[in-house]
């Protein structure tokens, strides 16, 4: 009941501030209200991103570099459902009243973004993840660098010309609300019996087995969850925007991810939200310096890793709760 | 069979260039345990160093042999206090910190490079001056140039040059030791931070030579040149046995060889993709490496 009660509640809220972005922003009286709108959505799919990296790379503490990759994947396959398939499904579709049949086809979208992932997820992790050591970071880098390599080789979803005419379906609203499913995803799931072995596994690979912890299966299972979210972001995405070019999809993207996580300190859901929006905001106050962009996150990640480790916000917690937790033991302890 | 023999000669001196590149892969693994992702853009500085190095010796040229190897020891020596001043500044803070802390400073150190490349050097490819006029021969079909002799003949001298320290000399002997026990080496007496810092410096400066070697084949060079070719190179390193300097070598001509006959026979679009096949079938089948040995986790 509760919980129903909290599902209902937090639709409703998405509800109401999406009829107030459209009243103010969008058609209302704010100057350059559109642009403040699509920074909100963009903060939005990045706390996604951050939210779903961060059950691998923080709370899982495997470590991956290809998040991109996943949101690519999510975003073309679904992109290419709605192209190539939307007129089919519409018509499916047509007992609906207009405004939900917009609603069903991207839902339709999401989960076929998620399954694709998903299976990407489980082809990336199973053989890299087998292994103790650092090679996920290097299977799921060139993960990313092939997928970028093979879209751009296949000309039906644009090739480099970019995938142009994708129906625009998300808005607001489903961006926030995938975005509370992730947080609740991430955030209840440290918290229940796979969290607690996740945990484990980061803070001792071996003293987990040895308690009868099954390393590889929750590892892959991590990884795969947050490939799939990262994927459903990708889908939200492509569908706001329209048009999906491979350039939206480089090895600084999964850069600027990790850097989110970093920031608000690896392992903390309420970092990786603060992450997500300071790096989406703060690059558009600084507009005039892009060139200098990538230096100063690279700088920055190298000296939050030096010298605070546990990230910005550390131990300090915005809702009080302390559960999945900052990476403590794993950052200050030997090797 | 004369495609064939063509591919080998192009495969083998690609390989060099891997196997001089995983060489410092695989040696800083060994000592640290750390994927060193700034290392392919140490190669790139190389190429660029040694572009700058040869448009100030330019007026100064004297044989081409002489120049090549003037280029190649500035750009070494650049990119050896390069990695030394890398290692110092970002790596040793860490160094006591977790794994994952000291790969996360890794890949910052990468993008850094990259990213000052961009705005130092410039976005767009620069043109290497060409240090040795190119020949070309034939010999039943199969075409040789000089240029490519040089590469495979310098990355073979340097390879046996690298092998002679590490295994005949007191240094290489303490650098064995590190990589065998970091912590017992430090017991018997070694200074572990001066063998570490070397052992960056000398994988850094074989990285160099690559880079200069790959520009005079290959004459464009670009900041971000070093991507896929140190990703390649760890596939290398992977492939051979990671801590393994004669791994290293194999993993690297495999690979050399394994890309150019896919472009060869195959498609050129695929070349960069067959080097992540071969890692995610490493993985799955032989994770230690061809010449690796599975090692036993000490709790």
């Amino acid at each position: 009941m509760k919980r129903l009660a909290w599902i209902l509640g937090s639709v409703a809220i998405l509800g109401l501030l999406q009829w107030a972005a459209t009243a103010f922003l969008l058609d209302g009286p704010v100057r350059q209200g559109p642009y403040y709108y699509q920074i909100i959505i963009l903060a939005g799919v990045n706390i996604i991103l951050a939210v779903s990296l961060n059950l691998t790379n923080g709370i899982t503490g495997q470590f991956s570099i290809g998040h991109a990759g996943f949101f690519a994947v999510g975003a073309y396959v679904s992109a290419s459902l709605t192209y190539y398939g939307g007129p089919a499904l519409r018509h499916a579709l047509a007992f609906l009243p207009a405004f939900a049949q917009n609603g069903a086809l991207l839902v339709i979208a999401l989960l076929a973004s998620a399954l694709a992932t998903a299976l990407a997820g489980l082809l990336v992790g199973i053989p890299s993840l087998r292994l103790r050591g650092d090679y996920l970071a290097i299977v799921t880098l060139g993960f990313g660098e092939i997928i970028r390599v093979l879209i751009l080789n296949i000309d039906a979803v644009g090739g480099a010309r970019g995938f142009v005419g994708i129906p625009k379906l998300s808005n607001f609203f489903w961006v926030y609300l995938l975005a509370t499913m992730t947080v609740a995803t991430v955030w209840n799931l440290s918290r229940s019996s796979y969290g607690r072995a996740f945990l484990a596994i980061r803070e001792n690979e071996i003293a987990a087995q040895a308690m009868g912890v099954d390393v590889t299966r929750h590892k892959v299972t991590a990884f795969v969850i947050s490939s799939m979210f990262a994927g459903m972001a990708g889908c939200l995405f492509g569908h706001y925007t329209m048009y999906l070019h491979t350039n939206s999809f480089t090895f600084v993207k999964s850069f600027e991810i990790i850097i989110m996580i970093a920031i608000g300190g690896l392992g903390s859901i309420e970092g990786a939200i603060l992450g997500a929006v300071v790096l989406t905001v703060l690059p558009e106050l600084f507009r005039g310096f892009e060139g200098y962009r990538i230096v100063i996150y690279s700088l920055a990640l190298i000296l939050i890793m030096i010298y605070r480790p546990q990230g910005l916000l550390g131990r300090a917690s915005l809702l009080g709760r302390r559960g999945g937790g900052a990476v403590t033991s794993a950052v200050k302890g030997g090797r | 069979m004369q495609t064939f023999f063509q591919q080998l000669i192009n495969g083998l001196s690609l390989g060099s260039i891997y196997a001089l590149v995983a060489l410092g892969y695989t040696m800083v693994y060994g000592v640290l345990r750390l994927i060193n992702f700034a290392h392919g853009d140490v190669y790139m500085l190389g190429a660029y160093f040694g572009y700058y190095a040869a448009r100030i010796l330019h007026p100064y040229r004297v044989v081409p042999w002489i120049d090549t190897l003037a280029v190649m020891v500035a750009s070494m020596v650049a990119c050896g206090l390069t990695a030394l001043l890398i290692e110092r500044l970002a790596y040793r803070p860490v160094r006591h910190a977790s794994r994952l802390t000291m790969l996360i400073i890794a890949i910052g150190v990468s993008l850094l490079l990259e990213s000052l490349g961009q705005i130092v050097f410039g976005a767009d490819p620069k043109f290497f001056p060409q240090l040795i006029p190119e020949k070309t021969w034939r010999w039943h079909g199969v075409i040789f140039t000089n240029q490519e002799m040089v590469v495979i003949l310098v990355a073979f001298i340097l390879m046996v040059l690298l092998n002679l320290f590490v295994y005949r000399t007191r240094t290489g002997k303490a650098m064995r030791a590190v990589s065998f026990n970091l912590d017992a080496a430090k017991l018997m007496g070694i200074n572990t931070d001066r063998i570490i810092s070397l052992t960056f410096v000398i994988g850094s400066s074989l990285a160099a030579a690559g880079g200069v070697l790959v520009s005079i084949n290959i004459p464009g060079i670009d900041p971000l040149m070093g991507v896929m070719t140190g990703l390649k190179a760890f596939v290398a390193a992977v492939l051979g046995g990671i801590g393994n300097i004669f791994g290293a070598v194999l993993g690297g001509l495999i690979l050399g060889m394994a890309e150019v006959m896919v472009a060869g026979y195959g498609s050129s679009t695929y070349r960069d993709a067959i080097a992540f096949l071969i890692l995610i079938a490493i993985l799955l089948f032989k994770p230690a490496g061809i010449l690796g040995k599975g090692q036993v986790e000490k709790v």
